[in-house]
């Protein structure tokens, strides 16, 4: 019983941490927010794994598994922190509609 | 379990706290601490050895990499962004050849990859790394490469 709270709990946070990436991805109009929101949601995936090896038993997989996941995390954040950099020279702002060069 | 669930609440609202906050350097700040609360609930879990690699590389390098972008995008003139432009693709013509020929030179290697030993053998988190795991290492590697590039790009000095 106590496990299956616990669990719940894991769960219910999961989904509210990857909720608030995705509100703050869609919501937001600014380069670096963008990048904060897909930080908020692998820390939910990364919470996600180890809850899964821990139920599963395989505790030590997932490890592994997390830490190759911050390993892509970020180089993803320092690429992309670059990129916005870019842009901001280019466009003297971090305003994603004013980024329109590669629009079709 | 009063304690998980605690750092769990506390996490969660660090999340929102880092969403609904209006100032940049707070959301990034919001951040560290929405990791460093995720990295206790990974001690709590008995995952010891990826909590530490979220403290120190999530709470600490990602941290930096925003506050330093924060900081860096100031606003300059349109003028001097042409010239910078300019003069970037006059100093760095050669550079898509050399990617190019790194790609071909990579495509031309043949990585062979390495029977896996049986799943449920291994227990230590350092065994799986550095024992079960050899072809997506070297992919790792080049992903860490890619990542230091990135920091160049994010740290060079601007040319008066």
């Amino acid at each position: 019983m106590e496990a299956l709270t616990i669990f719940k709990a894991y769960w219910i946070c999961i989904v509210l941490v990857a909720i608030a990436g995705v509100y703050c991805l869609v919501m937001t109009r600014n380069f670096i927010r963008v990048l904060i929101g897909l930080e908020l949601m692998t820390k939910a995936v990364t919470l996600l794994i180890i809850v899964a090896g821990l139920t599963s038993g395989r505790l030590a997989l997932a490890q592994a598994l997390v830490i190759t996941l911050i390993v892509v995390e970020v180089v993803v954040i320092s690429v992309a922190a670059g990129i916005v950099l870019s842009i901001f020279r280019l466009n003297d702002s971090l305003d994603i509609r004013k980024s329109r060069n590669l629009k079709g | 379990m009063a304690l998980t669930i605690v750092a769990l609440a506390l996490m969660l609202l660090a999340a929102l706290w880092t969403v609904l906050t209006r100032g940049l350097v707070r959301a990034a700040l919001g951040l560290a601490a929405t990791s460093v609360l995720l990295t206790a609930v990974m001690f709590i879990m008995g995952a010891g050895l990826a909590a530490v690699f979220e403290l120190s590389v999530c709470a600490g390098l990602i941290t930096v990499v925003f506050v330093s972008t924060i900081a860096m995008t100031q606003p300059s003139s349109k003028t001097e962004l042409l010239a910078k432009t300019r003069h970037r693709l006059r100093r760095y013509w050669y550079l898509p050849v050399i990617i190019v020929a790194a790609g071909a030179a990579m495509a031309a290697l043949s990585i062979a990859p390495s029977p896996a030993p049986p799943p449920a053998a291994v227990q230590d988190a350092r065994q799986v790394l550095w024992t079960s795991r050899q072809t997506d290492l070297v992919g790792q590697a080049i992903v860490i490469f890619a990542g230091a590039l990135g920091v160049i790009v994010l740290f060079k000095e601007r040319k008066k």
